[in-house]
Order: structure tokens, then sequence, then C-alpha cells
């Protein structure tokens, strides 16, 4: 919060940087339900690729350099080798 | 061609009855027939911002309820020529009318004014979407603060999911010198962050408090900074041009050096 000269941000600028903050969160903001639904959503498509540890999964809104960002933390336990291309059979064949 | 503009805010305290007061004022001095209507029902105060308050016998409940024809519970404010006031109901809370019948209302009131200024309650619960519901356009009072700044944003939405194409902005109580100091937010911060069209911008003036005690809208006094801004205001609200007044205050060197020597 600090200028070069030492001083602190004029109460103006701080005041403009806050609002900026919160009205981008005020303007993103998700009902609970549809983020519960969103991250159904995503396992469900990360699920066809990879084993997921489903105990430890993060799924929160984070502000990053200033602009919101949906960050996803999902432990993989294993990868499906194949992919999704490939049969429940071929995958038994490791 | 008549106009319902709805006067509103989100966050409380900022200035809308003391807007509405005054814009009221203001065009009926300019010639237009004016009714204010105060949709603030259980908390009502544009009477006595504009002191009519002795003068009420029905109230807008009444009107809805069919307890009095519309005319009678119309106050006729005998300083200036044309001017209304349809004062709340004190007693009744905000479910005592419904956006239909505030529809029904504003279409009536319409038919004999060529303005019909409504003052929003703060929030945006029933006693919001009531006051809304029969407005063309909408007015968005805001001060130069982090809070009122972020309830006139999420007004802004609301009104747009309600219709309302072009909400414009009115910034009150500006205070010049703190501005000049950097401790304010200015008026191109507060547009650049909502992004509407400013429709005017009205000075802090400490006249708003002796005129709010007597009941006489500061548009009434000449001298009045604030009441100069609410009649360029007015004429705005008519289509007419009118250049901003120049708000711009320099700190005079005798402030800058005690400021600097505070901050050293």
């Amino acid at each position: 919060m600090l200028n070069w000269f030492g001083r602190k941000q004029a109460p103006k600028d701080v005041a403009k940087d806050r609002l900026r903050l919160v009205l981008m969160q005020d303007r993103l903001a998700v009902a609970p339900q549809t983020m519960e639904q969103m991250r159904d959503d995503v396992i469900l498509a990360i699920s066809k690729y990879v084993e997921i540890d489903r105990s430890g999964i993060e799924f929160t809104w984070k502000d990053i350099d200033r602009k919101r960002a949906l960050v996803a933390s999902i432990p993989v336990i294993s990868v499906k080798r194949g992919g999704i291309s490939n049969d429940r059979t071929a995958q038994r064949s490791y | 061609m008549s106009e319902t503009i709805v006067i509103t805010s989100g966050k409380g305290g900022v200035g809308k009855t003391t807007t509405c007061a005054n814009l009221g004022v203001a065009l009926a001095i300019q010639g237009c027939k004016v009714v204010m209507v105060d949709a603030d029902i259980g908390l009502r105060n544009l009477d006595v911002v504009m002191g009519l308050e002795n003068r009420i016998v029905y109230d807008l409940v009444d009107v809805v309820e069919g307890y009095c024809r519309l005319r009678q519970a119309l106050i006729k404010d005998k300083r200036v020529d044309g001017l209304f006031l349809l004062p709340a109901a004190q007693t009744k809370d905000k479910n005592a009318v419904s956006p239909e019948q505030m529809k029904e209302l504003m279409m009536a009131l319409k038919e004999e004014h060529d303005f019909v200024l409504v003052d929003c309650p703060a929030g945006i619960e029933q006693g919001f979407k009531n006051a809304i519901a029969g407005a063309d356009s909408a007015v968005i009072v805001t001060t130069p603060e982090v809070s009122a700044v972020r309830d006139a944003d999420r007004i802004t939405g609301l009104l747009e999911a309600s219709g309302f194409s072009k909400p414009e902005l009115i910034i009150n109580r500006l205070k010049p010198k703190m501005v000049a100091r950097g401790d304010m937010m200015d008026i191109p911060d507060i547009l650049d962050i909502l992004a509407i069209d400013l429709v005017g911008v009205v000075p802090d003036d400490e006249y708003i408090v002796v005129s709010t005690n007597r009941g006489e809208p500061a548009v009434l006094q000449e001298s009045s900074r604030a009441g100069q801004a609410y009649r360029n205001i007015a004429r705005r609200l008519m289509g007419e041009q009118v250049p901003f007044m120049d708000l711009t205050e320099k700190e005079s060197v005798w402030e800058k050096i005690k400021r600097m020597v505070k901050l050293g």
C-alpha cells in the first residue's frame, strides 16, 4: 500500500481498488446450489480420465491478480490408461 | 408526454428523499405538473422534508384500498404551482401494496401530471419492487463512499434485470476539497466503476440540513449550491442540455502545508 515516496496510497485509490474487487465478487455471485452442481459436473468429467480422491476435493473462488478465478484442487489417485476411447476390457488388460 | 421516474439507491441515508423533494420542486418551478409519491410505506419522510406533514389526511394505502379517491389523497404544495405529494402510510407495512396496484396507481397519476417522482425505500425487498413497478425510468442516488457505490451497482443490476434499459446516476454529497486532496473518490472514479450515465452531481451543502429542519427544499433557496445542482438536474430530466457545475476546488497553500505537516 506504500508508493515509491514511502507515502500511503491515496484514500480514494484504496476505495477504488477495494470497490473493484468487491464488485467483481458481487457481479459473479453464484448460488451455493449452482456451485455444487458445477462441482459435480467437473468431477464427472474428470472421472472419465482419472481416479480421484473425492474426499480431498477443493472447489472455490479465489482472487488472483485482481481477477476472480474458479480454483479446483482435485487429488488424483491414478490415471485411467487409454483414456475415454478405450472400453473396460482394454483397461483390465493392464 | 409524461414520465414516471423512480428515485432509488439500495443503501439508506444517501439522500433519496432529499433528491426527490428537490427535483419535484425544481421541475414544478420550471412549469411542469409534478406529483411526488412516497413509496416508503411504514417509514415515510418525504412529507416532513417537504414541510407538508400537517396536511396529510389520506395516504397511498387508503387510495389503493379504495378508502378515498386519488384526488383526495394528493396534497397540493402552496409554495409552487403544479406540485403535489402523495404521502405513504405510516402505520401499515410494505406488503399492504402489490406491484400491480402500484402500476395502476402510476398510470392514473401519469394521466394528470408531466412527472411522477417515486421516492423508493432503501433495500431490495418488497418496497423496492413496489416502487419500481410502475416506473418508466430510474435515477440512482449514490454518495462517493464504498458502501453506497457498491449498493448502487447492485441496484443497477436489479433494475436492468427488471427491464430498465438505462438507469441514470446522481452523485450526492461530493466534497470538492476532499476530492482535491485525494481523500474522496472523484466523479470519473465512480463512473468508471459503475459504468452508467451521469445525470448530475450534488455538492455537499450544509444548507440541506437547514432546509430539512425547516421543511423547505434547498431549490427554493437561490444561494444554495446543492439547490443549484438540483435545478440543473431537473432541467436535464426535461431534456435540456445543461453543462455540469464546476465543482473543482483547489486546496489553498496554507491547507496544503497543514496537511503535509500532519502527514510528515
